[in-house]
Parts: structure tokens; sequence; C-alpha cells
């Protein structure tokens, strides 16, 4: 195997005197002989978005599902919204996942609930919200990713980026601080992927949740990496170019379970690691 | 002797996972949240959703019984003791363990498919991410639903074979109709009626838990939902029936 460096860059930027949301330190996984992660670290700054990138099987998916507390590492330690997550019961998990959500590949959507049933989800059944409030929360949040007349819509009904879109407005329905997306544009085409690209955008600059994305679609993550949404006054939120949004994102590479590159999207662009070169190309 | 290692490894891997996943079923079934929604939906879709079969199976059991065991009976110029015959066969033994068969093919491979579908598409995943136990929302629902409604399915399938004993009796047999009940009530002791009773919560158990576990450890897309319907049928019928003689040693140690 070759040797790559531990790290090409330092560590995650960061606002003065803010506390990590999550921190990863030398964290391993295998399962039986297939070494999963190799010992990764690193540390994710709030309103920040971090961005997981590398081929099938690099471990990209698994640094999502051990944030959550669904899979728990062999070794290293963990730590989300200040907690040590790492050796916590599935019971003490649950007020983690409380500030967490998470955007699954292909959406994961409860296929025998409707559209509203699957954005209340966590609302009606985890919660001791009045209907009236929880409804009023799932038209919001619908209208959000502009999916409103799709309330009463069963999943097999929608299209993949309706589905995906459906998916983040679950995730976001309960309002966490931290939002995982798991290859939220995967086989989606260019101009779909771009509105699924725009609701994560918003999401983090309009109501200021920190994002962990993974993918390995290039374009969407420079997308992410680039763009700003803002709203003027009442009207609809705007998505563009932003220069100054390059430096809120850090660009994460992985490869056979090891950070090879970790810094900002210009970073990337111009590392001359010739694995990460013919990454991008 | 590698292979076999392996094989013993995974056997006792799988029987510690059913072990480990049965004991979280009974410590959600006893603390909060319980999600009554979803046991009644159980209710309705094991109990309900499986009379017609069972009602078929017994009803054709118990004619089948009456007549083969009609013309042995002749032999001995003891017909009119067919009722006593089809009861204790029925109640005792048939009736729980031909429903329960009955319930591991409809109610166990159904359960595999649903929760095998829900973890290769990561809907298990996902419910553990919005903050709900799988096993407090899936399993406990479906496995307290199988508990109740496998002995009331039996009671109907008892109650119908004993139709079906009834319709032979008389109309193949020309047993008179008067005599084909005496002869029932004759053949039946209350221990007798105790274990046709008790048996099918001990199946029901059986059945449901092993399509949950079949169910939850699928992998492997949509055709590890395939074999995962697949084993959970086999899996629940093999243990319907090592399960009924364990509970029938063990309720006539008890009962007699």
């Amino acid at each position: 195997m070759a040797a790559y460096p531990e790290r090409l860059r330092g560590p995650a930027r960061c606002r003065p005197g803010d506390e990590p949301v999550v921190v990863f330190e030398d964290v391993r996984l295998a399962f039986d002989d297939n070494v999963v992660l190799d010992g990764i670290s690193f540390k994710i700054y709030p309103g920040f978005t971090k961005i997981f990138l590398g081929a099938s099987g690099s471990g990209k998916s698994t640094v999502l599902k051990l944030i959550l507390g669904l899979l728990a590492p062999d070794s290293g330690r963990i730590r989300v919204h200040g907690q040590q997550i790492e050796r916590m019961t599935e019971n003490e998990l649950f007020t983690v996942r409380d500030h967490t959500g998470m955007v699954f590949q292909e959406g994961a959507l409860f296929d025998s609930l409707t559209v509203g049933e699957n954005v209340g989800f966590k609302l009606y059944e985890e919660t001791a919200m009045p209907l009236p409030e929880v409804r009023a929360r799932v038209e919001e949040v619908l209208g959000f990713v502009e999916l409103g007349p799709y309330v009463d819509r069963m999943p097999s009904e929608l299209s993949g980026g309706q589905r995906r879109r459906v998916a983040i407005a679950r995730a976001m329905a309960f309002k966490p601080k931290l939002l995982l997306y798991d290859e939220p544009t995967t086989g989606l085409d260019p101009i779909t992927a771009l509105t699924v690209d725009a609701e994560i955008i918003k999401l983090r600059d309009l109501e200021g949740v920190t994002s962990v994305l993974v993918t390995h679609q290039l374009r969407d993550a420079f997308y992410v990496a680039t763009h700003g949404a803002s709203r003027a006054g009442a009207g609809e939120p705007t998505v563009a170019a932003v220069a100054d949004k390059v430096e809120e994102a850090d660009f994460v590479m992985l490869r056979e379970g090891k950070i090879v590159f970790e810094g900002s999207a210009d970073e990337l662009r111009v590392a001359d690691d010739p694995y990460l070169r013919a990454f991008l190309s | 002797m590698p292979a076999f290692t392996e094989w013993l490894k995974r056997a006792l891997l799988e029987v510690q996972d059913y072990s480990k996943l049965t004991m979280a079923t009974a410590r959600c079934a006893v603390t909060r949240p319980f999600y009554w929604h979803d046991f009644v939906e159980q209710l309705d879709a094991i109990g309900l959703g499986s009379m017609t079969v069972v009602i078929l199976t017994g009803l054709f059991t118990g004619a089948v019984l009456a007549l083969q065991s009609g013309f042995t009976l002749d032999q001995f110029g003891a017909r009119p003791f067919v009722g006593r015959l089809v009861a204790a066969s029925m109640i005792k033994e048939l009736g729980p363990v031909l429903t329960a068969l009955m319930l591991a093919g409809r109610v166990s491979s159904g359960i595999a498919a649903e929760l095998g579908s829900m973890a290769v598409t990561d809907q298990i995943h996902a419910l553990r991410a919005l903050g709900t136990d799988p096993v407090r929302k899936l399993v406990v629902p479906r496995v307290l639903a199988g508990i109740l409604m496998t002995p009331v399915l039996t009671v109907v399938a008892n109650t119908v074979g004993l139709l079906g004993g009834w319709v032979v009796s008389t109309q193949n047999l020309q047993v008179a109709s008067g005599l084909y009940w005496s002869s029932v009530v004759d053949g039946l002791f209350l221990e007798d009626v105790w274990m046709g009773l008790l048996k099918p919560f001990f199946l029901g158990f059986i059945i449901v838990t092993v399509g949950c576990h079949v169910g939850l450890r699928t992998r492997g897309g949509t055709q590890g939902v395939g074999r995962a319907t697949t084993n959970a049928v086999v899996a629940a019928s093999v243990g319907v029936i090592a399960m009924d003689f364990f509970a029938t040693q063990l309720l006539l140690s008890l009962l007699f």
C-alpha cells in the first residue's frame, strides 16, 4: 500500500472561542479483517461545512454513522455536541440524536407513511408537541424545500430529487444543530442535484445548521463549498457564489480508511498529490 | 474442519443475537414508550389478516381427520367414537401446530420481508437517527400481537375443525349429530383444553420473534430480502415443531 502523508493540512478553521460540534480522535473501525477507518482525527466547528470525499468503500458513510452513534468504533474517541458518545448506550444516544439530523443515501423514507407523516415522524412519535403545531411545522419545512403541495403523497409517487428533498425536510423538522448528508445527490441528474445542493446551502446559511456532507460528486461538493444563501426581507431565498464561503468549508479526502487531505476548496484545487489529482481530474 | 468451525461460529452468533433481541423485546415491552397504534395495527394484520387461512386449514383438517379415522374405527365397530378422536387430535395437537405452521408461512415471512426491506433501504437506521428504538417501534408490537392472536386463531381453527369433522361424520359416515357432539365432549379433559390453549402462546412467540430477528439482520438488497423471507419460514416452521415438543413436555409435567 502506498504511503500517504498523515495530513496535507492543519486543523479545521473556526471562529475564536467556538467549541467543536464533532471531534474524532484516532478513531479506528474494522469489520472482521476489513479495516474501514484507520486512526482518523478531525474537528467540525459550528456553522461550518465538512465535506468528505473519497472513492466507494473509503469509509465516508461510516464516518456519518459513527457521528450518529449508529456504529461504535473499535478504538478512539468521538465527541458530539460536547458529549463522549463512543461507549454510550442506545438510550443515551437518543439525547445526542435530538440535535443531529441525517439525510440518508436514497432518502430512506418510510414507504408506508405519507410525505407529511415522514417529515413529522419524530415530532409525532417522540415529542409531546400538540398535533396542530406538528402539522404547522411539517408545512413550514415542506415549504422550505418547496414541496408543500406534496404533503399527502406517498414516497413512491415522488421523483428521486423530491425524495431527497423530503428526506432533508424530515431531517430538519426537529431543528437539529448538526445535519449529516450521505451522498444526497448520487443518482440524480445535474439539474435536480443542484436543487438538493441549494437546500443544503439554505439550511446552513439561513438556519445556521452545521453540515457534514459525504459525496463523490465533485461538482456538488464545490458548489456547496463556494455558494451561499441569503434572503432579502420576506422574499424567497437566493443562492449565489460567495467569495468568502470557501473559508467556511473544509474538504476531507479519505483513502482506504485514512485521511489523505484536509483543507479548503482552493487548497484542494492546487494539491499536487497524485491520488488527489487523479480524483479531481 | 475450518468450514465447520466457521459454521459453528455463525450459528452461535445467530443464537446470541436472537437471545439479545428477545431480551431487549422483553425489556421494552414493560417500559415506556409503548406504541399502542402499532400494536393495534399488528393485532389486525396478524389476527384478522390470518383468519381466512386458519379457518380453511382448520376446516379441512377436521374433515380429513374424521374421514380417515372414521373408516379405521369402522374396522373395530367404533365409528360412533369418531368425534372423540377428532376432538382429541384437533385440540391437543393439530389445531395449535397447524395454525402455528400457517402463521409461520404467512406472518413470519411477512414480518421478515417487511423488516428486511426496511433494513436494506436504511429505514431502520433512519428510525434510530430520528430517536426511535426499532425494537420498541417494530418488534414489541408484533411480538405482543403474535403472542395474543395465535391462541385466538387456534381456538378458531379448533372450532372450525370440529365443525369440519361434524360435517364429514354426519354426511359421509352417517354418524348421528348428537352422538358426534357427545363423543367430542367425552373425548376431552379439562387438561387437554388447557394444553391446547397454552401451547399457542409459546408458538406465537417463536413465529414472530424469528420473523423479526431474520428481518432485522437482512443484508444484500432485494436478493437478501428474498433469502430472509425463505429463512424466516424455514426457521419459524422448525421452531414451531421443536417448541411444540418442549411446550408439550412442560405442560404435561405441569397439568397432569
